[in-house]
């Protein structure tokens, strides 16, 4: 039967895969995006599953929040990405660099 | 009957006033409109003493003791403004304002052709005002403001010629001397509060007795006695505004300022603040006879030691100074036999005849055109017969001769030391006498050399070339051949012979009348208070038989006949044998050098104080300014943040993805932490549960 | 016995299909495919917070993420003319180091997760059931009461995101015309029309004025 265990460590592998993400896909904005959106989904795994195993409500509340500010903040970063676009004619990272110290 | 508030407000501020309208609008109102205004305001000032000094004295007025205003408080210490005038205020405020006003006028003639005109006029106008509030205090407060606001006048008016780098020196060295002093003064008015809870004169002095027997423990083991820790630094204070010895050095240098205010500030009114004060704080000092002790060897040692400098002095005007330092240091053994009322009667009998002394030289100094130095004058007594006449009285009444007003003040202090037992009376006997003696010695010399015998000085009119240099002599005085005058000497004008004048009769006549009520009448009454025990004064008063007698006697007593000695060697010296000058000189060189050099205290202390926190100043900015705060704290720290920016900077790379990658390798780590370090993993936790 | 079963078998199934699906999208080519991927994986998670009788938010995962964000991610990807070869430069240099710290911290989770013990910690009955009402009501309830003050900032953090991602990508061409109606309404006669006077006779040094003169006022 399901436990614990098997959400928790599949919240773990999501994680890890947008890790992994992050680091082979350093050049593409929009990947670098999604990998984010894969390690808050991990993360909301972990709440709906904790929220069930401890029946507290709070967890699914704060999934329910998490899901409004990932929305929030992908609509904005998405909308970044579009004027950097326009202005620079490229997403790529590595040619953004203005703030090299 | 009671003294009006309006009255000594007025006697306090009309002199403000003036000083504020020549000073902000000497402009404006022109020369006439500052000397106007501030002789108006003094004259206001002076004719309004007068009326206090008579209501107090005939009008049989009570003492005024008010507070007019509080200036700021503290906790339960309140600072006010607020006078106290009794019989001893009302003779300062004459004598102040008398010679304050004599002085305005005599300006007029003497700063004639100075560019400084209304400053002046400003200036002493402020020290007026500066010294009633000293006078006219009630309260410690209020008499560190005028001792203070005394001293900065002081210090602005010696170095009124600002471009003269000697009157700057010793404007500087004026200041400093008496910061020496003020310190002093001001530890003793801390203690003054510690110890009696209060700065107002009157509570003070009521608490006074409750010292007796109190301590302070300033070293370690060793117990202090209050009342005499509080005297003394009290008189320390007095030792710096009066120049007593060590602290005298500044006096003789003051010179340098315009000679109206050597006759004012440094001659008859600031410098004697001290004693003013010592007389004032009288239930103080009463209660500590170390302190007196104290204070009656420092003004023997001034007396006696300074006017031995005057003998040997050139300079017309230093002579005058250092029989100044030597009348204070009488008027300061008269404090320290407990003779308060005698300190005070010489004090203004002092000031009328100093005064009248240092006017008179600066006339000579008018018709010398600015020479001072005694060896290029002689002869001047056809030049100038009303100078000549009124300085003799000054003199006269200089060194004591009977009937002058001098003699009675002087004398009586002389008999007073001689009757008293305090610890140093015998050592201060001595000198007091002795000092009868050397007065004579410098007085005569000066008056020798500067209006009799031959003239040495060149005029050049009458040799012809009058023609050349007239105008260039005239602009530069004070630069040019010693020695040489473009024309003869002549009488100075009415308003420097006016003053001279008029302080020649209180310098013959004020003591006649005035030395019995005041110097034994108890004429003070409360605001002088003279323990049982050590009442000289009252014991010299039992053989006090009128004014003419004790001139009779006086012509048979040893300082007479010391001042007749003194007389008839300068008057064989210098009128009838000149050359026996010189020899004397060559056969006491030893003794001419130690006088010449001051007993090397400007040099000690020059070397030792200046040269010393010179060089203290100069390792603390090297050291401490340069070295530590400049290149340790403000350079280096911009070099070590440059240094750690600069290295730093290398991290900011710019690429999103270096940032990313540091943000996931401190998670690494984090959890490795939690992982090596934690107490067990999560699902034991949930287990435990 | 048979329903767990059941679910074990369908967690293991959409967990596959989720796990799979995650890696496409960090490793295929063509970023329109990743967003699809993507796509799957929200899919497949919702399928899996089902399980866990969370159908509010596996439904509202589905609309609000499938339905809005992602498709806003294609917008996005399809609208922008993407380098694709430029864009997976270093794939393949990267990849070993990715892989790697990928491993390390899976392994560190692992460890502090200690999956032994956690597989003890049993799911227990739907606690929405418990309280008799649905998920929906469960949530619903603590939404409105206990959080309504976070709520209402999220509906204001929503809003400012809007405005937001308006605000930076609204701009004006420089190079469209456009009428101004108050402009049009307040024109003074005046300012159209000029009456040049000339010289009958034209000379050469009247050229200037020719020139101002021919000059039309614009519209």
């Amino acid at each position: 039967m399901i436990s614990l265990a098997h959400y928790i460590v599949l919240g773990a592998v999501l994680f890890c895969i947008a890790v992994a993400g992050l680091f082979i896909n350093r050049k593409n904005v929009i990947v670098l995006l999604m990998s984010i959106e894969l390690m808050l989904l991990a993360v909301n795994m972990n709440f709906v599953a904790f929220s069930r195993f401890l029946g507290d409500v709070s967890g699914q509340v704060f999934v329910f929040f998490i899901l409004t500010v990932a929305a929030a903040e992908a609509a904005i970063g998405l909308a970044i990405l579009v004027l950097l676009f326009r202005n620079r004619s490229t997403i790529n990272i590595a040619d953004i660099d203005s703030m090299k110290g | 009957m009671s003294l009006s508030t309006s009255i000594l407000l007025t006697i306090a501020l009309a002199p403000l006033a003036g000083c504020l309208l020549a000073g902000f609008l000497g402009k404006f109102i022109g020369r006439a409109g500052a000397h106007g205004a501030t002789i108006l305001g003094v004259g206001i000032s002076c004719a309004l003493s007068f009326y206090v000094l008579y209501q107090l004295t005939l009008g049989g007025a009570e003492a005024y003791n008010q507070n007019i205003y509080t200036w700021f408080q503290i906790g339960n210490l309140n600072a006010s403004v607020g006078f106290l005038v009794d019989r001893l205020t009302a003779m300062m405020l004459v004598v102040v304002s008398f010679v304050s006003l004599l002085v305005h006028l005599y300006t007029i003639g003497y700063m004639a052709d100075d560019d400084g005109y209304t400053r002046f006029f400003s200036y002493i106008s402020l020290f007026t005002f500066s010294m009633f509030m000293l006078v006219m205090s009630n309260n410690f407060v209020q008499l560190f403001f005028g001792w203070e606001a005394v001293g900065l006048v002081s210090y602005l008016l010696i170095g009124f010629w600002y471009k003269r780098p000697t009157a700057i020196f010793a404007n500087l060295k004026a200041f400093l001397v008496n910061r020496v002093g003020d310190f002093g003064f001001l530890l003793g008015i801390a203690a003054v509060l510690y110890f009696l809870h209060t700065l107002d004169y009157a509570t003070a002095f009521g608490a006074a007795p409750g010292l007796l027997g109190r301590t302070l423990q300033i070293t370690a083991g060793t117990q202090w006695d209050a009342a005499t820790v509080i005297c003394i630094c009290l008189f320390v204070g007095a030792m710096g505004k009066s120049a007593q010895v060590p602290l005298h050095v500044w006096l003789p240098d003051s010179m340098e300022g315009p000679t109206p205010i050597s006759a004012l500030i440094h001659a008859a009114t600031m410098v004697t603040a001290g004693i003013f004060m010592v007389a004032r704080m009288s239930p103080l000092f009463e209660m500590s006879s170390t302190a007196l002790s104290f204070v009656l060897v420092i003004g023997a040692t001034t007396a006696l030691f300074t006017g031995l400098i005057g003998i040997v002095q050139n300079d017309i005007k230093r002579v005058i100074a250092y029989s100044t330092l030597s009348q204070l240091g009488y008027m300061t053994v008269a404090l320290g036999v407990s003779m308060y009322a005698g300190a005070v009667f010489h004090l203004m009998t002092h000031a009328f005849f100093k005064a009248l002394l240092f006017l008179g030289a600066g006339s000579v100094i008018i018709a010398m055109h600015h020479e001072q130095d005694m060896r290029y004058m002689g002869g001047l007594r056809k030049y100038m017969p009303i100078t000549w006449i009124t300085m003799w009285i000054g003199s006269l009444a200089l060194v004591a001769v009977p009937f002058t007003s001098g003699f009675y003040s002087k004398d009586a202090i002389i008999e007073a030391v001689g009757l008293s037992h305090r610890w140093g009376a015998h050592y201060a006997y001595f000198c007091v006498m002795a000092g009868a003696l050397v007065t004579g010695l410098y007085t005569f010399r000066q008056m020798y050399l500067t209006f009799h015998g031959e003239e040495r000085f060149t005029v050049l009119a009458q040799h012809g070339h009058g023609g050349h240099g007239h105008d260039d002599a005239h602009a530069d005085h004070g630069h040019h051949e010693p020695g040489v005058l473009a024309h003869a000497p002549k009488e100075s004008p009415w308003v420097v012979t006016v003053p001279l004048v008029l302080l020649a009769i209180p310098s013959l006549l004020v003591g006649f009348f005035s030395a019995g009520p005041v110097l034994f009448g108890n004429w003070f009454g409360s605001a002088i208070h003279v323990d049982p025990a050590d009442n000289v004064l009252g014991e010299l008063g039992q053989d006090f038989h009128g004014s003419l007698a004790m001139a009779l006697h006086g012509f048979t007593q040893l300082p007479f006949l010391l001042v007749l000695v003194a007389f008839v060697s300068c008057t064989y010296i210098y009128v009838f044998n000149p050359a026996m000058a010189g020899k004397i000189k060559r056969a006491l060189n030893p003794l001419w050098v130690v006088l010449d050099r001051k007993y090397w205290f400007d040099t000690v202390y020059f070397a030792v104080f200046a040269q010393g926190s010179v060089k203290l100043g100069r390792l603390l900015w090297q050291a401490g300014d340069k070295a530590a705060i400049d290149d340790v704290m403000v350079n280096g720290s911009v070099k070590l943040v440059h240094r750690i920016a600069t290295s730093v900077r290398r991290l900011q790379s710019g690429y999103l993805y270096h940032y990313a990658f540091a943000m996931i390798l401190g998670l690494i780590l984090l959890l490795g932490g939690y992982w090596l370090m934690g107490s067990g993993h999560m699902g034991s936790v949930l287990a435990g549960q | 016995m048979t329903s767990e079963l059941l679910q074990l078998i369908c967690f293991y199934a959409f967990s596959f299909v989720t796990v799979a699906a995650a890696l496409s999208v960090i490793t295929l080519k063509n970023t329109v495919h990743a967003v699809l991927a993507l796509v799957l994986t929200f899919f497949s998670s919702a399928c899996l917070w089902m399980l866990l009788d969370a159908e509010f938010l596996a439904l509202a995962l589905i609309v609000v993420y499938v339905g809005a964000v992602m498709v806003l991610f294609l917008f996005v990807v399809m609208m922008l003319d993407i380098d694709q070869e430029r864009m997976r430069e270093g794939f393949v240099k990267f990849l070993p180091v990715g892989l790697v710290v990928a491993m390390v911290m899976l392994a560190e989770m692992l460890g502090l997760i200690g999956v032994r013990a956690m597989h003890a910690q049993v799911l227990g009955a739907d606690p929405a059931a418990l309280a008799g009402v649905s998920n929906t009501a469960w949530l619903g309830l603590a939404l409105y009461t206990k959080f309504l003050l976070p709520f209402e900032i999220a509906a204001l953090i929503l809003t400012v995101g809007v405005v937001a991602a308006v605000a930076l990508t609204l701009r004006q061409r420089g190079d469209a015309r456009y009428e101004s109606a108050s402009q049009q309404v307040k024109i003074d006669p005046r300012d159209r029309i000029r009456v040049v006077k000339m010289a009958a006779v034209r000379n050469d040094e009247s050229n200037a004025v020719d020139d101002n003169a021919s000059q039309e006022p614009r519209p």
